[in-house]
């Protein structure tokens, strides 16, 4: 699998503080990446470095086989929508399109003009005057018009009602339905993205917790819940990520390629939502052996 | 041409979602041979999911030999899903209704019904989920 971000122990120092540091990553081709973390995971130092607006402190970061930031095509290749969709205030809509035509070598104007008639948006209206949900439109039509092979969104919708949030993400959707490409968006919200994801990144303190194709992970974990029970009676393929335990019930999330057989358990599917919430919680408090010691009632 | 809609709540990964609603209207018959399904752009705009998701569930129904898809121009209904038989339904009907008399005698209530059926139908229907 080719990889559009590839990082090796990158790191960014602010003064004495790592905003991210020992990060070794790969995101794939031709998918719609979630990243997610929570706040302060370093999501928004790693698209920036991404895109070339931060430099590293140490390590390295390859971005479509080309170095961030590096000269007009490198430049070209990779769109950007920066946290809360920022746009010119005193510009007018149409203005920003004609900047995006001078600034940009492969602008397709067509494209975004009749996206912003399709929206129905005015040219003339300045952008410090759109609702956040317009102007999430106009930084999307402007992302899109330069046709990039790789688009970066930082938190797109997390200022968005829901309303504003489904329209922009069924636009970003159809764009990759339409002329494909690869997509990297960051959230600290998986309802966000728990439709438009093929692949998952999970980020923690700078670490990546968990990575893989959303359908897999699906496949893979399972919730049990059954009699109390000793983790460490568990079947050798099963990896217990969250448990739980009353004086007579025992619940697991685990992860396993096998099918669940043993009849005690009933196990039902988790949702992406609860396979990450477990997952940060194996981050907040590691356990030296992978199966903690549990007394077992009998 | 149909519209795909989506249970978010349902628990049920969303392809399959996608899957069981065409081979639910081929079985009512909204479906028939030569129809054509809307496009993964046309899915994705209305329903702001990934279009893989789409194309994964228009594979799985060409696996089924129930669509094809015809290049520039969409996915196309080739194959039919037989109506399930009223009087087969009835005869299920019939047993099911005496099984639970027997349950409902043996003191189990709605809640345990509920849970024997679950398993029941995990077991019998399991799609090679890993």
């Amino acid at each position: 699998m080719t990889a559009v971000i590839e990082t090796h122990d990158l790191g960014k120092q602010y003064g004495r503080k790592w905003a991210l540091r020992n990060c070794t990553m790969s995101i794939p081709e031709g998918k719609v990446t979630g990243l997610v973390g929570p706040n302060g995971a370093g999501k928004t130092t790693l698209l920036s470095l991404a895109v070339g607006l931060l430099t590293p402190t140490c390590g390295s970061i390859t971005v479509l086989g080309g170095h961030p930031g590096d000269g007009p095509a490198q430049l070209g290749k990779v769109g950007f929508i920066a946290q809360d969709t920022p746009a010119y205030a005193g510009l007018s809509v149409g203005k920003h399109l004609l900047m995006g035509a001078y600034l940009n070598a492969n602008w397709d104007h067509e494209l975004a003009r009749s996206r912003i008639d399709r929206l129905g948006l005015d040219p003339r209206q300045k952008a410090g005057t759109l609702s956040g949900g317009q102007r999430a439109q106009l930084a999307l039509t402007m992302a899109i018009a330069k046709q990039p092979d790789l688009l970066l969104l930082d938190e797109p919708v997390a200022s968005l009602d829901p309303l504003a949030r489904r329209e922009f993400l069924q636009g970003l959707m159809e764009t990759v339905a339409g002329r494909g490409g690869s997509v990297v968006l960051s959230s600290h919200l998986i309802s966000d993205l728990e439709r438009v994801c093929d692949y998952l990144v999970l980020i923690v303190a700078s670490h990546v917790q968990l990575a893989g194709d959303v359908a897999g992970l699906l496949a893979t974990h399972h919730r049990l819940s059954g009699p109390r029970r000793d983790p460490r009676s568990l079947p050798s393929g099963q990896q217990v990520i969250e448990q739980s335990h009353t004086d007579k019930q025992s619940t697991f999330l685990v992860r396993t390629d096998r099918p669940i057989l043993d009849p005690a358990w009933t196990a039902r599917p988790v949702t992406l939502d609860e396979l990450v919430l477990a997952y940060l919680g194996q981050a907040q408090n590691p356990s030296p052996g992978r199966r903690p010691v549990l007394g077992v009632v009998s | 041409m149909i519209e795909f809609q989506l249970d978010t709540a349902s628990g049920v990964a969303t392809y399959l979602q996608l899957v069981q609603q065409v081979r639910h209207a081929l079985q009512l018959g909204i479906l028939e041979p030569g129809d054509r399904l809307p496009t993964a752009q046309q899915v994705v705009a209305k329903l702001a999911i990934n279009p893989n998701t789409v194309l994964k569930a228009y594979r799985d129904l060409e696996r089924e030999g129930l669509v094809r898809p015809r290049p520039g121009q969409g996915t196309f209904v080739v194959g039919t899903l037989p109506r399930s038989d009223p009087a087969v339904q009835e005869r299920f009907l019939a047993s099911m209704t005496a099984w639970l008399r027997k349950a409902r005698a043996a003191g189990l209530g709605p809640d345990d019904v509920e849970a024997i059926y679950r398993t029941a139908v995990r077991d019998s229907f399991a799609e090679g989920v890993a």
